[in-house]
This record gives structure tokens, sequence and C-alpha cells, in this order.
């Protein structure tokens, strides 16, 4: 870019057209045009599938094989076991636990990484030390903790010698423990980051304000800081709940196959090729996932946010 | 400068913890993998020695290790690249405002939060009613595009939310066509992020299970390859095999990172006349 552009920018910015970019009804083609290939996308891989599943969950289904029908079978079925509501319940249960898990560990990381730390450099340094392993493979990270939870593992063994226990710890791996642990593990990312995003955005003299009203540090923390970061809360809220509600590959891993929710139902139906049934079940979820983000969304722009 | 309060150093042993509780269990498997030959999955080492490497060079031993990193390699650079493309036109597209981008703001956000063993089960079930038979390259390719694409595109809103629109209209007022404005003036200035999408559009392919489950066909991709590793091997060369691909991961971060550092400087030493009176 050279001067002009420069020069002329600055024009431009005096002499602000109200419209931004492109005017009339041109601009809605323009919007479409360059949206095609996203619309296609979507249509193609999201809501065709969605479509499909709604259908599907209407089937029959014989032990082979899967036919097309009109039938509630699959929905009166899954709605009249208390199999499903168990299930249903254990996957709260594991939502709620990592998110408070997951607030808790990440709020404080990003508050550490965006108000204690002082220097740009060491920001930006320490903030991609903590994403790194988000670019690194899930399952290898779950794999990681078995040397460390296993009967003879690390956790185990360090007990027993500090004399701590007598014998191993069973609950360590294989159990709820670990399925939580293991959430936290791959998902305490995605609370950092959008938090430590909103964080970096709060005016530093409203800090420096409350501590001149004479507020003390939990005070500022409690009554400036967190009000503030409720976006970032709200929208690593929105990543944490929904992952850990639609996984069924950690909880059958690290649960070594003891423990079920809803996607390691649909899983199951999956490999005894009931397909029908695993739509269901899939449509359940689905309806339970976009309510809770419905409601989320209600507290935060995301658009705005980022 | 001021004294660090005393929560500094009790945030800073907290956040020292963090990073252990991070990386600690993925530093035991890279230990580990340099058991002996006679070591199990855990401690106590037996001897090291480089075995269990050299067991995922023996193809025998375990799966089609090579050929699904071949797949998972060329599916990841494809969903990069079509990633880039769509995320960067998308975001053009959304700041039009046209008639209709609301509902398909929520159709982002929906492939966002929507359960990926969802979108395995659609996509297969598509193909297994139409006929088509499920691969890699086209029902992976498409499944895997739903992960990665709200990523592209929030990275896209959150870098036009920054971006300064005179930059468009003052090109527009030097007389440069619309594609003109976009190729010489767009581009150049969201290019850094560019590298951020990219990143993440290789990663998110490169790493994902449940997208790829109902949706690979018949040749395994690495993450499933490995998954089915997990149920059947029982000896340290799954280890290995976690080891090397987190390295590779490792290279595969650095070099965007240096990317987006040399970006950087490339861009510093260019541009920077503006306003210095140098035309």
């Amino acid at each position: 870019m050279s001067a002009d552009v420069e020069i002329a920018a600055t024009g431009a910015r005096a002499a602000r057209a109200p419209a931004q970019v492109g005017r009339g009804p041109a601009r809605h083609l323009q919007g479409w045009a360059l949206a095609l290939p996203l619309t296609l996308v979507l249509g193609l891989f999201l809501v065709l599938p969605i479509v499909m599943i709604v259908i599907v969950s209407f089937w029959g289904a014989t032990e082979f094989s899967i036919y097309p029908a009109f039938l509630w079978d699959n929905y009166q079925f899954l709605l009249t076991s208390d199999v499903t509501y168990r299930v249903f319940l254990n996957t709260v249960k594991y939502a709620a636990i990592t998110w408070a898990c997951t607030l808790v560990l990440g709020f404080t990381v990003a508050y550490f990484l965006a108000f204690q730390v002082r220097s740009l450099g060491w920001q930006i340094a320490l903030f991609l030390l903590c994403t790194i392993p988000f670019w690194t493979s899930n399952i290898i990270r779950m794999i990681s903790w078995i040397p460390f939870l296993g009967r003879e593992g690390l956790a185990n063994s360090a007990l027993i010698s500090w004399g701590v226990i007598d014998a191993p710890l069973e609950w360590l791996l294989f159990s709820d423990f670990s399925v939580i642990l293991a959430f936290v593990h791959l998902y305490t990312l995605f609370m950092v980051v959008p938090i430590f995003n909103t964080m970096m955005r709060i005016d530093r003299a409203l800090l420096e304000a409350a501590a001149d009203a004479g507020a003390s540090g939990w005070q500022t923390l409690w009554h400036v800081v967190i009000p503030l970061s409720k976006p970032g809360i709200m929208i690593g809220t929105i990543f944490v709940v929904t992952l850990v509600m639609g996984d069924f590959i950690t909880v059958r891993f690290m649960s070594g196959s003891q423990s079920a929710n809803v996607g390691r139902l649909i899983s199951n139906d999956i490999g005894l090729l009931q397909y029908p049934s695993a739509s269901a079940t899939a449509v359940i979820l689905l309806i339970t996932v976009l309510m809770v983000i419905g409601i989320l969304l209600r507290f935060v722009d995301i658009r705005r946010e980022l | 400068m001021e004294p660090r309060p005393r929560s500094f150093y009790v945030l800073s042993a907290f956040f020292a913890l963090f990073l252990l509780f991070l990386y600690g269990p993925t530093i035991t498997i890279a230990i580990l993998s340099f058991q002996g030959p006679q070591g199990g999955l855990t401690f106590p080492m037996r001897g090291t020695s480089l075995h269990w490497f050299r067991d995922l060079f023996q193809e025998q031993a375990v799966g089609d290790i090579w050929g699904s990193f071949r797949r998972s390699l060329a599916l990841g650079l494809m969903v990069m690249v079509t990633t880039i493309v769509v995320s960067v036109m998308g975001g053009l597209a959304f700041r039009k405002r046209f008639a209709g981008s609301g509902l398909l703001f929520y159709l982002v956000v929906t492939s966002l939060v929507i359960p990926s063993i969802l979108i395995s089960l659609g996509v297969g079930l598509i193909f297994q009613q139409a006929g088509l038979r499920v691969h890699w390259a086209t029902s992976g390719f498409g499944a895997h595009l739903t992960w990665t694409l709200p990523f592209g595109l929030l990275i896209m809103f959150a870098v036009f939310n920054r971006f300064d629109p005179a930059y468009e209209e003052a090109a527009r007022d030097l007389g440069a066509t619309p594609w003109q404005t976009i190729r010489h003036v767009v581009l150049p200035i969201i290019a850094p992020s560019l590298i951020g999408v990219a990143l993440f559009g290789f990663t998110l392919s490169y790493d994902e299970f449940a997208r790829t489950l109902l949706t690979a066909g018949s040749h395994n991709t690495l993450p499933l390859e490995i998954f089915g590793m997990t149920t059947n091997v029982t000896t340290p060369v799954i280890f290995a095999l976690g080891t090397l691909t987190t390295a590779f991961s490792f290279v595969v971060i650095a070099v965007f990172l240096i990317g987006y550092w040399a970006m950087g400087r490339r861009r510093a030493r260019q541009g920077t006349d503006a306003g210095k009176g140098m035309v």
C-alpha cells in the first residue's frame, strides 16, 4: 500500500458515507453470491443430514436393514425407557461438573494472563503455550492419561510411596472421575481463550477507578472484572457445554465403556445398525443442545464480542 | 514499576500447575514410548530403546498407519484450502448485511454446536440411501468442513470487526474496481489472520474423529486408525505413535507460527512509508 492510499483513506474517513459497503438491492445479490459456497456446504452437509436424521427417526428397522415408514415406535421406546432418562441425566451431570471445573480453571488462568502478566510479549508467549495442546490429537491426549491413572500408574505409585494409601485406588481410571478429568483437560482451553479475549478489552482505567474508590481486590474482581467478562464466559460456556453433551468418544474411552451418555447411546445403536433408533435419540439430543444454546445466546451477541 | 501483589505469586504457581496438567500426560507418554522391548504400558521403564518406533515402521505390527497418515494429510490440506476460500468469501458476504444473513449466521452457529456424531450419522445415511459410496475425500471432506468453517468464519468476523473500511473507500476513490480493491487492499491487510484460519482448518480436520467415523468409508484416516489401535494394541507402540503424531502437530503449529511471524516482519518492512512523503 502506498502513501496515496493512506492519504485517500484519511479523506474517505472524513467523508464517510453512512451506508458501509455497497448500496441498494445489488448488495443483497452480491452478499448471496459471496455466501454461496458457504450456503452450499452448510446446506449439503448440515441441513440435509439433519433433515435426513429427522426422516429416518420415523423409519423402521430389521436386524440387517432399515425401511421407510412413518412410525412413532422409536420415540415411544425412547421416551418410555428409563435408560434414556438415566443417560440424559448422566450427560447433564458430566456437562455441569465439567462446566464448573473449566470455568474456575479457565477464568483464573485468563485472569492471570490478562491482568497479572504485564508485558505483551509474555502474555502472547504464555497464551500460545496454553493453546498449543488444542491443536494436537484429542485421542492421543486421552490415551496419555493411562500411564498416569492406571492401577500401576504414576498417581497410584506416588500415593503409595508417600504412605497416603495402602492399595492402589481403583477409581482413578475408567470411572466418572477419569471421564471428567479428561473433559477438563481437553476443553479448558475453550474457556481460557474467549475469557482472555474479553478481559483484554476491559479498560484498565476501570480497575484503577475501582481501586481509587476504595474497592478491595476481591471487590474489584466481583463487581468489575466478572461482570465485564460475562460475554467471554458465555462463549466459553457454549463451547464446553456443547462439546461435552455431544461427546461419545471420551466417555467410552475414559470410562472403559462402563458409563454412558447420550452420544454413546447413539453410537451403540449405530454399531448395531439400528439407524432409526439412533436417529430418534439424535433428534432429542439436538433439540436439547439447541435449547441450551438458544438460552445462552440471549445473554451474548457472539458476532459483536469477537 | 510497582511491586507485585501477593496474588501474582499465588496465581503464577496456579498457572504453572495448569501447564503441568496440560502437558504432563503428553510428556509421560513421550517418555514411555522409549520403553525397552520388554517394557509395558506403565512405569517402571525397563531400559530405553527405539524398539517401539521401529515397530511402527514395520507394516505388519500395526495397521495401515502410513496410508492413513497420508489420507489425513491430504484431507487436512483440502479442508484447509477450502476453509480459507469459503471463510473469506463468507466474511466478505456478511459485511454486506444482505437479507437472510441472520438466518445463515444461525446455521453457522448450529454447525458449530451440533454434536459431531449427528453429522457423521446424517451424512452417512444420505450417502447410504442415495446409493453413493462414502469416501474420506467426498463425504468425509464435507463433514469436516461443517466443523472447520464455523471457526474460520468466527475468525473472519473478529478480523472484519477491526477492519477500517476507509481503506476500501480510498481504493475506490483512487479508481480501483471491486476486485482490485479486494485483491490489492483487503487481502493483504487480512493475510496474517488467514494463517490462523489455515491452522484451524488443517489441524481440526487432521485430528477429527467423530465426524469421520461414518463418512470415511473403507480407508481409515489417522485418528480412526489410532482409535482402532486403542482397543487391540496393548504395547507401548501406541505411545510411540502418539508421540510421533504430537511431534508432527508441533511441527505444523511451528510452521504456521513462523509463517505468521515472517508475514508480520515483511509487512513491517513494506508499506511503512505511509505519511512520510515518499511515494
